[in-house]
């Protein structure tokens, strides 16, 4: 079996060699250096005398390696890696876009890249000038009132969100007990809740997978402080009811935070600020193309109406009204400290200024234009491979799609193949996979978001590869539930990971293999 | 749209397929009200050049020619070019977080690596794949030594990064969690033991300290760990710079290690991406928060390494996970391991030296200028000291800005004790002539251009 797999094309797979490479401290010689620094021009200062015992007697053992042998190792790990470089990245909820290298170009320009967060204002206005243009263009794509950057990836974001719902809910004179949070929520959601005090209470689905308004209006009483929901949800669904959700909130003095993780579906055609979103976070690393960069830097901005303004974390930027006198239009631009109401600080100095300037080179390279016919694409891409997927694999709800589709590993299953295994089996044609099992309301869910990155061809190549294991599953189960079998591990032990773990090479380990 | 690979005739050709008159058909659902029906108001579209053009504009107008005394939690080190060159590859740069064992083997042994030099630096057991930055990880590691302990009071020095110190108290507010800080000692800057004793108590979680402390003294941090533990309370470490590392004793005594990383090779970036970690005792390990990447064997017994000990996080645990967090700073981190790895067991230790040095001769020359003087000078201290001046930093910092210097930061704004005086940092990096040059400009001694 394993030969004729091999040999032969798959899809976009041809079989190639990868390099094996030890860990790097496996590498390691003493003696060997990758570094020289120019000689000191002030005295040495020895570190026995300067330090006594706060000294460090015992080095660390780090690695000792030449710069060849750095350049190959760690491009040989890469080329480990599925990338979105190398082709379709389906994960649903996790937007795998196109990052445009211009990004990484401009976040490095000198003047930017290099400066420290205090240096004086007068020395920063260009940095602040940008982070302004930001602020106004997310305000303006989600039709709210004010936003802060802060927050370091999305989950921090809704930390920020929730803690701006409850300092409101104070000042109101009650902080209330609980957050409604759908069973279709990303896990974030519930942690975030509990992280802020309240109670998490599950909010059952609709039988269309949505908000269930019966039962939302029974639910929602006089403790509840605000329902967390991802619109369009993470069926890829957009809750044409919203205006009632919202109302129903409202009715009862709660607020609507809005999961903004799928805005990719909405920019340019419909903004949350309209239809009765409170407060929101968006992922710059999703809708706004920074890049993952295998699981971070993220930038989370938090953005709400005006009510909520008062209590943004410190410190919040503001322009100096220019001084008239003599002759300015524009005043500088600075921080501003003094915000009695504020949540507070939610990490040091003022959030990852890096994704700024990449999301705002996004936004410039789009344009309003751009920004409209990317969230087209992104729905028609989602709508294409539901339609031609969807009478091999079972859609649970019928309802329809906006930027991804989950369908349900039903008709596999009682082949006896899961969802995870038809995901390992899109490995070997070339596909990273899908989202398994996730959202939690579709029994072994297949969540499928392409992106409005993939060209006609790649979304063929993804449907033949995806209608071709379909039909493995009806004649070899067995060569669908061992994949992989063209990568250069196989399945990866993960209980023995969990049970003895081992989370750092020690010196005198076992040689590898 | 030139990030978009479709034609219009494909486009058509896709509604076709998918039996949609038009687009708008794909959004029927989202009620008419609320469709927008005109342009974002957002800049027109702009061609590469354009937005490279603008984005240099800027760093113009930051200026790039001033020579910097700035540290306090964001340090100017010298960054290797192969740290840009690797983290710039697409299957670094454009790959998810490594949920797909198989097909990203190369970024779990990198985290692997970067777990293993952030222990090994430490003198901690365990390390993780990182946290979003020093702050919020100090934060975090309370939330932790709250768990480990069952205890629900922190004792926190004020010499831990004033910043810092705001983040924790954000992310406490809604807990039971009372924190209590403990001051310094007036002449060494370092904390007040003493304080600190009479702090502590059988309801502390945890003491939170930072070495170097804020001042850039280090501490004694085997006397702080006795005191923490005399008293069954974890002891937290925070580091704001980690090059310290390669000369100053590492915390063994600490419980818990919450560091900065962004001086490994991590640009300034006006405060961000940084890298935070979190590095523990073995027998906090379940507690931890954040990824964690694990060494196993595949169905062939060939080495790989998967993200492992997940049941600790949001998307298995949802409400009772130990974080919320889920997206980190993973090519920072990788930024972080290649530079260790470019330095090296030696290179490390010779780098903080440099700093040492550095620093010493910054604070000797400007602490020599009449009407100026170091505060806590009898303590040890990395590449950071205080300076006091009879004059009020505003004064000295424009004198400095004329000569394209920026001085160090004034303290005043969380020290209001501390009057006329400032925090100055001398990395690697700051030329002697412009230490020179500082201390003339102190001293109100005319400049040679």
């Amino acid at each position: 079996m394993a030969e004729t797999i091999e040999r032969k094309t798959l899809g976009k797979i041809r079989p190639h060699q990868t390099q094996n490479e030890r860990l790097v401290f496996e590498k390691s010689a003493p003696g060997k250096r990758a570094y020289k620094l120019p000689p000191l021009d002030v005295p040495s200062v020895d570190p026995a005398t300067a330090l006594g015992n706060v000294r460090r007697t015992q080095p660390a053992e780090l690695p000792e390696l030449s710069e060849i042998e750095i350049i190959r190792h760690f491009t040989r790990l890469s080329t480990w890696n599925y990338a979105i470089d190398l082709g379709m990245y389906p994960l649903g909820s996790c937007t795998m876009k196109y990052n445009p290298r211009v990004n990484e170009f401009v976040s490095r320009i000198e003047g930017l890249a290099e400066a420290h967060p205090y240096r004086p204002e007068s020395l920063a206005q260009g940095a602040l000038e940008l982070l302004e243009l930001l602020q106004k263009c997310l305000l303006e794509i989600t039709g709210m009132d004010a936003v802060t950057l802060q927050p370091a990836a999305g989950a921090h974001g809704e930390f920020t969100g929730i803690l701006l719902v409850r300092a409101w809910h104070e000042s109101q004179g009650n902080a209330r007990k609980k957050v409604l949070i759908p069973d279709s929520a990303h896990g974030t959601n519930p942690a975030t809740a509990a992280i802020c005090g309240y109670q998490v209470e599950n909010l059952k689905s609709n039988p269309d997978g949505g908000i269930d308004l019966e039962a939302l209006a029974a639910q929602v009483d006089d403790d509840t402080a605000a329902l967390m929901l991802t619109n369009p949800s993470t069926l890829g669904v957009f809750e044409n009811e919203i205006h009632k959700i919202a109302d129903i909130l409202h009715a009862k003095g709660a607020l609507l935070y809005m999961d903004g993780a799928n805005m990719n579906a909405l920019v340019g055609k419909v903004r949350p600020g309209d239809f009765g979103v409170d407060v929101m976070h968006l992922n710059l690393h999703k809708t706004f193309s920074t890049p993952h960069g295998g699981g971070g830097p993220g930038s989370g901005p938090v953005a709400c109406k005006q009510f909520l303004e008062p209590f943004l974390p410190i410190p919040v930027l503001v322009r100096k009204t220019g001084n008239r006198d003599q002759g300015a239009g524009l005043g500088s631009l600075h921080w501003n400290y003094d915000r009695p109401k504020s949540v507070g600080r939610v990490r040091a100095f003022y959030g990852n200024t890096g994704m700024f300037i990449r999301a705002l080179a996004y936004i410039l390279a789009n344009g309003p234009d751009g920004l409209r016919q990317t969230t087209e694409d992104a729905v028609l891409n989602a709508n294409y491979i539901r339609k031609k997927l969807e009478d091999l694999y079972e859609l649970p709800y019928k309802t329809p799609s906006m930027h991804e589709v989950v369908f349900s590993d039903k008709k596999q299953a009682a082949k006896g193949v899961k969802t995870g295994d038809i995901a390992k089996r899109l490995i070997d044609y070339g596909f990273h996979p899908y989202t398994v099992s996730f959202p939690l309301i579709v029994h072994g869910a297949l969540m499928i978001e392409p992106t409005e990155s993939e060209s006609v061809e790649e979304l063929d190549l993804f449907v033949e590869a995806m209608r071709s294991i379909a039909e493995e599953v009806e004649q070899s189960p067995e060569l669908v539930k061992t994949a992989p079998h063209s990568t250069r591990v196989s399945r990866l032990d993960e209980v023995q990971a969990a049970r003895k773990p081992i989370l750092r090479w020690r010196p005198q380990a076992e040689p590898s293999k | 749209m030139r990030y978009l690979p479709k034609s219009p005739a494909e486009r058509e050709q896709m509604l076709k397929t998918i039996g949609a008159q038009s687009i708008d058909d794909l959004f029927a659902i989202i009620p008419a009200e609320y469709r927008l029906t005109r342009d974002l108001d957002v800049p027109r579209q702009m061609g590469e050049s354009e937005i490279v053009d603008y984005f240099k504009a800027a760093g113009e107008k930051n200026a790039t020619d001033y020579a910097s005394f700035l540290g306090a939690g964001a340090y100017r080190h010298y960054r290797p070019v192969i740290i840009d060159a690797l983290v710039q590859r697409g299957e670094f740069l454009t790959s998810y977080t490594p949920y797909q064992a198989e097909i990203t083997q190369g970024t779990l042994q990198a985290i692997f690596e970067f777990q293993t030099m952030i222990a090994e630096l430490t003198g901690m057991d365990v390390a993780n794949a990182s946290m979003y930055d020093g702050s919020t990880g100090a934060a975090e590691a309370v939330l932790m030594a709250m768990r480990v302990t069952g205890r629900h009071k922190a004792v926190v020095a004020r010499t831990v990064h004033p910043e810092y110190r705001e983040v924790i108290g954000t992310y406490l507010q809604h807990r039971d969690l009372a924190t209590a800080e403990v001051g310094y000692d007036a002449k060494t800057g370092r904390l007040d033991l003493k304080a600190l004793d009479a702090a502590v108590s059988e309801e502390t979680a945890a003491v939170l300290v930072q070495n170097p402390n804020f001042f850039g003294t280090i501490e004694d941090v085997a006397a702080i760990a006795a005191i923490a533990h005399k008293k069954g309370a974890l002891l937290i470490v925070s580091i704001a710079e980690a090059v310290s590392l390669g000369v100053v004793k590492p915390p063994v005594e600490a419980d818990i290690v919450s560091m900065e990383a962004q001086s490994f090779g991590v640009a300034l970036s006006y405060g961000g991406p940084f890298c935070g970690v979190i590095a523990a005792k073995e027998q906090y390990l379940r507690q931890m928060p954040g990824r964690l990447a694990g060494q196993t064997v595949d169905g062939d017994g060939n080495r790989g390494f998967v993200l492992t000990l997940s049941t600790r996080e949001q998307h298995i645990r949802r409400e009772k996970a130990t974080s919320n967090i889920c997206t980190n700073q993973a090519l920072v981190a990788l930024m972080a391991t290649i530079f260790l790895t470019v330095y090296g067991k030696e290179g490390i230790r010779e780098l903080a030296e440099h700093n040492l040095a550095k620093a010493g001769y910054a604070a000797k020359t400007l602490g020599d200028v009449a009407g100026a003087k170091l505060l806590f000078n009898s303590a040890p201290r990395f590449h950071e000291f205080v300076l006091q001046t009879d004059e009020q930093p505003a004064a000295w910092q424009k004198r400095l800005l004329d000569e394209k210097i920026v001085g160090g930061v004034e303290l005043s704004r969380w020290y209001p004790e501390l009057k006329n005086a400032s925090l100055w940092c001398a990395t690697e990096t700051m030329p002697r002539a412009k230490m020179d040059a500082a201390a003339k400009v102190l001293a109100r001694v005319a400049v040679e251009a």
